[in-house]
């Protein structure tokens, strides 16, 4: 199949590893990957953070660069769980509101995946034939969870990895205190929201946390780090795209 | 401009061309119970001795024949010498009645009076309206052996007879035989208060101890 | 129409320009300056954290039961949808039943006409006090404030009651546990050092701290005086008024006072009898997490012979109809005040309602206020951001209210009112530059360049443990990974024109 890649901004310059993942992983699987070079920004951060217009403007620079680059099948699939639901839940809100009815066919025309989804509905494979040695805490995040709904899409593809072992987060659906511009807003809340998530991550004994959208994990790598409590995040395309069994 | 119509017209500026929609109700949810929850009556009356017994309420299953015996027996045991019950209440519950002193309540001679005269009871008896076995709840509305709320209110503790045919299996059902037009308690257990730390304690108003008695015909 | 008050505690107007003639909003501090003092305060966040904990856990536990809970919300959302669209009508309807059955209806532009209305009913009674089960309304305009301002005394018809009253100038953290944030051994401390009468050796377990209470509030509810009230709902077809709280001093005050005064907002109306075989399935689930509440009392104006001779409902208005007018927002008005948001809210798990002003708080404190109050003042326009956006709150609403898409639209409006100041705060000019850059494509990589450029020199040893600026606030407590030398577009372009597909990307690479 022939895919379309968009990869975040954030991840774009702070987490490109998970980008290339996917990519690996993708054409492990036999599929055809493409980046259409007019991606920026699909405007989750303007839109959520209340700049509509702004959010106008880069919902209809996406829909244009996807159109114009995914080809037949038009199929797009993203490592970032948030931005997928954006494209899904907020860019019909935003094409209604603007009264954009060209912005509204497009996004009718697009099928975004995140990537779990697109493994598990679309291409039906939960082995993905990659091997982990390490012990791994599985964070669902907020809009992974409770926009997209991927249920234990990711957890029925980490079960398959080789050598992982899989354990049972405590509080795990309870938010990490991300929330884009919250962080820095309610810097205070947000970092005491962390320190649970990570108390909790640090009570499972993992040495690796894992999730299906980086900005989540950057948090909650930031507080792991400041600790030094040697956890390290990873985005779930990365352990998916490790060594092929032997 | 009346503030009546202040805020009448407010409301109606305030829809604009939305005013008067009729918004379509979907209504799926269960009406009854599912033969699967209570496939027979007997069940449903299993159901709410369960669910009310869950509310701290204590619960016997008694036949017609042994309702006053046991109605005596349960005062006695509950130390309640001086009690209260509707002046409609049925001839006969309290017929066996031994070193109890039961008064038929009485139009008082004014409010106060009707109020202040329930002080010092230790307990009343009454019939109930209708009671949900899904939720474990007791209706009553004022009606036969019931009387008037502040019975049920004031005095410690609370004897209730539930005739099995009383029961219905969910609340629509139980919203379906109501009267609005009474005044109506619907009471989830004996007074409790969850006040402190979430405990469920004795509350402050209403009685501390609730005796639920099934009466199976 | 009502003469414009001077008192603060209004929401303003319909229509009204804050700086008009319309009430000034509180002086209040920001969401995150209030949080501040709560998140220090490790009591009431260990506090908090329990009681939330325990009310999500008897939730899950009292809607899971149900095999038709989605059904029953979604028939609770239409209801709701249906009456504010024709809560004219209703409201119509509702008045001439209350009439009809005894009672007597008053209307209420704004607080401070409520509270008029409030106070003269009860001076006209001629008692010097007046009990008082706490509602949310009733705290929405100050009543409390105004009848003691009045010369009368207000009190409390329950045990949470009792100790706000003792807890002094404590505010309410919950709407139906107003004494949620107080552990056992302060609810202690508050009950054995206020009046005679209390053992000084109370023991602080919850029989015996009810008990004292009790003691003190037995004979509380007097049979000749008025006692105020709230309403979950009223039943427009039948004019019936429902209460339903988890406390009992309800009960009380419905049943036992000579006069009886409800102070209801327009929006808790819900057009037939039948209806309520929905709602009182919902709220007693959604709000404590059981099948049922102690006691819910229902009275439809008077009845001869049974609780009060007089029976007077206020109709509030006090900026609903502001809310109403909003196409999306009207949406919150659906709330039947369970506060289950509440307790899902990581937000409010951690900081309590303090931080969210005097209206609700929560999740639907954040969006109810700043659209009754509007956004213009520091305090209005930063609820809408004390959110993560998590989500957990729209799972629960019993009436299925979109609380973070409210929460998105209102930050809509807070950013359109400041694109109207004459000069642009910085963040509206960092978020518009930022959308410029990002409108196209090479603006869009000449930054990405730049910045992971910048951010590669503040690194050390692959991580940045001081960022300037408002960015500051992210590693006052977070490091920041330093970003790779290659983005992931230039990688991309450089494999492009290597004509491989090796992409050398592992667990192990980039991180």
């Amino acid at each position: 199949m022939r895919v379309a890649l968009f990869v975040a901004c954030f991840d774009d310059a702070m987490f490109p590893g998970t980008g290339r993942a996917v990519t690996a992983l993708l054409e492990r699987l036999g599929h055809e990957v493409s980046f259409p070079p007019g991606q920026t920004c699909c405007g989750q951060m303007h839109w959520s953070g209340g700049y509509h217009r702004e959010a106008a403007g880069l919902a209809r620079g996406f829909a244009e660069a996807f159109a114009a680059a995914s080809g037949d099948g038009r199929v797009v699939v993203t490592p970032s769980a948030s931005c997928a639901a954006t494209v899904r839940h907020a860019y019909p809100r935003i094409a209604r509101a603007s009264g954009d009815t060209g912005l509204a066919r497009a996004v009718e025309d697009l099928a975004v995946y995140e990537l779990s989804e697109f493994l598990v509905d679309v291409l039906g494979v939960t082995d993905v034939g990659a091997s982990f040695p390490h012990r791994v805490a599985y964070h669902p995040t907020c809009h992974s969870l409770r926009a997209l709904r991927l249920g234990d899409r990711p957890l029925r593809l980490l079960r398959e990895v080789r050598g992982l072992e899989l354990v049972d987060l405590p509080g795990a659906g309870e938010c990490c205190g991300f929330g884009g511009s919250f962080a820095m807003k309610n810097a205070d809340v947000s970092v005491a929201m962390a320190a649970d998530t990570v108390r909790h991550v640090r009570q499972t004994g993992a040495d690796v946390v894992c999730a299906v959208d980086d900005p989540c994990l950057a948090q909650i790598g930031g507080v792991l780090s400041r600790l030094r409590a040697g956890v390290r995040v990873l985005h779930l395309a990365e352990i998916l795209a490790g060594p092929e069994a032997p | 401009m009346s503030s009546r119509e202040t805020v009448l017209g407010r409301v109606r500026e305030a829809l604009g061309p939305a005013r008067g929609t009729r918004v379509p109700v979907p209504r799926d949810y269960r009406r009854r119970l599912s033969g699967r929850q209570a496939p027979t009556r007997a069940d449903v009356v299993a159901l709410f001795s369960e669910r009310v017994a869950e509310h701290r309420a204590s619960v016997r299953h008694v036949s017609a024949d042994e309702l006053a015996t046991a109605i005596a027996a349960a005062l006695w045991g509950r130390e309640a010498g001086r009690i209260i019950a509707p002046a409609d209440l049925p001839f006969g519950w309290l017929a066996g009645l031994e070193g109890v002193a039961a008064q038929a309540d009485l139009p008082a001679a004014d409010r106060v009076q009707a109020v202040r005269g329930l002080d010092g009871l230790d307990g009343v008896v009454t019939g109930c309206a209708v009671a949900i076995a899904q939720t474990g709840t007791i209706v009553l509305d004022g009606g036969r052996a019931q009387g008037r709320r502040a019975l049920t209110l004031v005095p410690p503790y609370h004897l209730c007879v539930v005739h099995a045919d009383q029961i219905v299996g969910t609340v629509p059902e139980a919203v379906a035989r109501l009267d609005p037009a009474r005044p109506l308690t619907w009471i989830g257990g004996p007074s409790t208060t969850t006040d402190i730390e979430l405990e469920r304690t004795e509350g402050v108003y209403g009685p501390a101890v609730l005796d639920v008695f099934v009466v199976e015909d | 129409m009502t003469p414009p008050s001077g008192d603060s505690s209004e929401g303003p107007g319909r229509g009204a320009a804050p700086s008009s003639a319309g009430p000034v909003p509180l002086p209040a501090p920001k969401f995150a300056t209030a949080a501040r003092a709560a998140l220090s305060d490790g009591r009431l966040r260990r506090n908090l954290a329990g009681a939330t904990a325990v009310l999500r856990a008897r939730r899950d536990a009292a809607t899971a039961e149900l095999d038709d809970w989605e059904e029953l919300r979604e028939a609770g959302r239409a209801i709701r949808d249906r009456t504010l669209l024709n809560l004219d009508s209703h409201l119509e309807e509702l008045e001439r039943a209350v009439t009809g059955a005894g009672g007597t209806v008053h209307w209420a532009a704004d607080a401070a006409e409520a509270r008029r209305i409030v106070t003269t009913l009860v001076r006209a009674t001629g008692e010097g006090e007046v009990h008082a089960v706490r509602s949310a309304v009733a705290r929405e305009i100050r009543l409390d404030e105004a009848l003691e301002r009045a010369g009368i005394t207000v009190r409390g018809a329950g045990l949470a009651e009792l100790v706000m009253d003792l807890d002094g100038d404590g505010r309410p953290s919950h709407p139906l546990f107003p004494a949620l944030h107080h552990d056992r051994a302060r609810i202690r401390d508050l009950l054995a050092g206020g009046p005679p009468g209390t053992p000084a050796d109370l023991p602080d377990d919850p029989a015996a701290l009810a008990g004292a209470a009790r003691a003190r509030l037995r004979d509380g509810v007097p049979p000749g005086g008025a006692a105020i009230c709230g309403a979950a709902f009223l039943v427009a077809e039948t004019g019936t008024v429902v209460l339903a709280e988890p406390g009992g001093g309800g009960r009380a005050c419905a049943v036992l006072p000579e006069t009886l005064i409800c102070v209801a907002g327009i929006e808790e109306v819900v057009p037939t009898w039948a209806d309520l075989e929905v709602f009182l399935q919902l709220l007693p689930r959604a709000a404590v997490g059981e099948r049922t509440l102690p006691a819910i009392s229902t009275w439809t104006g008077v009845t001869p012979g049974d609780g009060p001779a007089a029976f007077h409902l206020v109709l509030l208005d006090n900026g609903r109809t502001t809310v109403l007018a909003d196409e999306i927002g009207r949406a919150a008005l659906r709330c039947v005040r369970c506060a289950a948001c509440l307790d899902v809210c990581p937000v409010y798990g951690r900081t309590g309602g303090d931080p969210y002003g005097p209206g609700l708080p929560g999740p639907i404190g954040a969006v109810l206020t700043p659209q009754v109050r509007g956004v213009e003042s520091a305090a209005g326009a930063s609820l809408p951001y004390a959110s993560t956006l998590c989500g957990a709150c729209a799972d629960v609403c019993p009436v299925k209210i979109d609380i973070p898409d409210l929460l998105v639209h209102l930050r809509g409006r807070v950013v359109e009112s400041r694109r109207r100041r004459p000069v642009p705060p910085p963040e509206l000019a960092m978020m518009r530059a930022l959308a410029w850059t990002m409108g196209d494509r090479r603006r869009h990589e000449a930054a990405l360049r730049r910045g992971t450029r910048w951010a590669r020199l503040l690194s050390r040893g692959g991580r940045i443990r001081r960022l300037p600026g408002l960015l500051g606030r992210w590693t006052d407590a977070r490091d920041v990974p330093a970003p790779p030398a290659e983005t992931f577009r230039a990688w991309w372009r450089s494999r492009a024109r290597s004509g491989g597909t090796g992409t050398g990307a592992g667990p192990e690479a980039g991180r």
